[in-house]
């Protein structure tokens, strides 16, 4: 549905976005992952036409947005970073501008509305002017804004931004529950939506594309994988590592912590990680150790994230210079 | 033409939603009478007409119209809407007529509302109606190139107090280039009597004058709707290489 290729953009001598190439089909969610100032909005604002595009090509359903912009615009749904919104309009009558610009009317139209405002929880609110409502509030007005007119393709700048825990949550299997028949582009600075929701993954540094992949791809380069986190009752580590260092299975066991009475590891596996778990748990038992906690982490995409992005603002200026 | 009249809609709702359009008329009605009774001598002139009315409007809408069209842009931009609206099926020229149209239906209900005024004017005596029917035109089409100037700087900045100097200053100059004691000053000067002839035919005052004084000029007509459309084509423009 949405195809990128070779994308850029520069603000004056600046290149915010250099060549950054990709594409999403319907039943997929793409996470944009990258730190903050890595083009992710700015990619986003192309996509969507609201910047020209410096080079490269961006087709939404085949129509390319520089030359058939109107076209492509109806395919798209789109929440804007910060979720702007007419504040002087009421919830009500911000939805229905949106949906009649979107050429829907009558009881297309009210069906429509009616749809948004129960997925998005804005029965309370909707007599309401839009300065009035809380951020969270105005992120859901937002995002109905955007799944109004129940378009094939959603492009959402960060639409968990400001939720409480339960919103998120419930934004979460929204998100997913219409990926079945969506193309969806989501940006995120928490991992774990990452996780939660995409089946595909881009970074972007310093608008470079770093990593194009699943998310259990990007899981899979976290510097030390996955590690098995244990704590046993011992009033020494040093015996306990030494023991399980000695079994084919483990790389490396590292002292993470020491309480009264027991002792906290980080065991890492040896190339496969095939029963490198079961193979710690005989161990221990062989030795009479008992444990309190034993389970397997997976690789930290934050520590991916970390070492895969090193730009920070200072950094970012010269290196996209 | 559908996304115009939806846009037209949601920008008079706004308008009349808000009290600064109250405001405005108020102190639009409260000025023009002002100046027409006080000011434009209407009494002393012991005549019923109503070219002591019409007389004010070049000066009276350069603080006003730019005080409606200043935020057109300039608050979409501040708000982040301009984002929401240029990536909704809109093309921009829809947009740009259907904010502007809006803005001219407001101001055109300012004039309507000046009515009073022609009622008395009729009541003191028997005017001829063919000045008031060109004066009220020109006036209407004096503050359609107005509003699309202001709306050409307001699409400049996110400023709003920027956009209004800016389109006071525009405005200003295309009154004063035909204003008699200006290019007066200009012929003492010694500026080639050609040049003068041009800058007062691109001058609002000198074209509006005509209009005011009951001559019906298809050229005035033409010189104001060019006007206008220029201002509307730079305003397209400018949003369409806009870099915010
Ligand atoms: N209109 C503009 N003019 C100049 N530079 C701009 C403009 N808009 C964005 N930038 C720059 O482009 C870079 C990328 O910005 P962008 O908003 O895309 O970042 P982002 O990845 O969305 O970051 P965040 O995670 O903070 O939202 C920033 O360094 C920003 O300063
Ligand atoms: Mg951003």
């Amino acid at each position: 549905m949405i195809e990128a290729s070779n994308v850029r953009k520069n603000f004056g001598a600046r290149t915010v976005v250099g060549g950054v190439s990709f594409s999403v089909g319907k039943g997929e969610v793409l996470g944009f992952l990258g730190p903050n100032g890595a083009g992710k909005s700015t990619t986003m604002r192309m996509i969507t036409g609201f910047l020209p595009l410096s080079a490269g090509k961006i087709t939404i359903g085949g129509y390319d947005i520089e030359e058939n912009p109107v076209e492509a615009k109806q395919l798209f749904g789109y929440l804007p970073e910060n979720a702007p919104a007419y504040q002087d309009m009421t919830v009500a009558g911000f939805l229905d501008f949106s949906a009649s610009i979107r050429r829907l009317s009558g009881k297309k139209k009210a069906d429509a509305i009616a749809r948004a405002v129960k997925l998005c929880h804005l029965e309370n609110v909707l007599q309401q002017t839009i300065d009035t409502l809380s951020k969270g509030y105005r992120h859901r007005v937002g995002f109905a804004q955007a799944i109004l007119h129940d378009p094939p393709v959603l492009i959402l700048d960060e639409p968990t931004d400001g939720l409480d825990p339960n919103q998120k949550h419930e934004m979460r299997e929204l998100i997913r529950e219409m990926s079945r028949t969506k193309a969806i582009i989501v940006s995120t600075h928490i991992l774990e939506e990452v996780e939660a929701i995409c089946t595909r993954v881009i970074i972007i540094d310093r608008g470079k594309l770093v990593f194009n992949g699943t998310p259990r791809e990007l899981q899979e380069k976290a510097p030390y994988g996955h590690r098995l986190r244990l704590t046993v009752c011992a009033s020494d580590d040093a015996p306990v590592r030494a023991m399980l260092e000695k079994l084919p299975q483990v790389r490396k066991a590292e002292l993470l912590g020491k309480q009264e009475k027991t002792v906290s590891l980080a065991v890492y596996p040896a190339g496969s990680e095939k029963d490198f778990v079961s193979a710690v748990k005989k161990a221990l038992d062989e030795h009479k150790w008992e444990f309190c906690e034993l389970y397997l982490e997976h690789g930290r995409l934050d520590e991916v994230f970390r070492s895969l992005t090193t730009s920070d603002a200072v950094e970012g200026k010269e290196g996209a210079a | 033409m559908r996304n115009v009249l939806t846009i037209i809609r949601r920008e008079l709702g706004a308008t009349f939603t808000s009290p600064v359009a109250y405001v405005f008329l108020v102190i639009f009605l409260a000025l023009s009478g002002f100046f027409t009774f006080m000011i434009g001598g209407f009494f002393l002139r012991n005549e019923a007409d109503l070219s002591s009315f019409f007389f004010w409007f070049p000066w009276l809408f350069i603080l006003l119209v730019p005080a409606v069209g200043m935020r057109q842009w300039a608050e979409e931009r501040r708000q982040g809407t301009l984002e929401l609206l240029f990536t909704m099926p809109v093309s921009i020229p829809e947009a740009v007529l259907g904010k502007f149209l809006a803005g001219w239906i407001f101001l055109g209900i300012a004039l309507v509302l000046t009515c009073p005024i022609v009622f008395t004017v009729c009541y003191l005596g028997s005017p001829d109606p063919g000045p008031i029917a060109t004066g009220y035109t020109g006036c209407f089409l004096l503050a359609g190139a107005y509003l699309a100037i202001s709306g050409m700087t307001s699409a400049f900045t996110r400023n709003q107090i920027v956009s209004f100097i800016t389109s006071t200053v525009l405005c200003l100059l295309l009154v004063l280039i035909g204003f008699p004691p200006v290019t007066n000053l200009l012929l003492k000067w010694g500026a080639p009597a050609w040049t003068l002839d041009l800058s007062a035919d691109l001058s609002v005052f000198y074209h509006f004058t005509g209009m005011q004084r009951g001559v019906f000029d298809l050229r005035d007509i033409v010189y104001f709707l060019s006007l206008t459309a220029f201002a509307l084509f730079v305003t397209g423009s400018v949003l369409k290489n806009r870099r915010a």
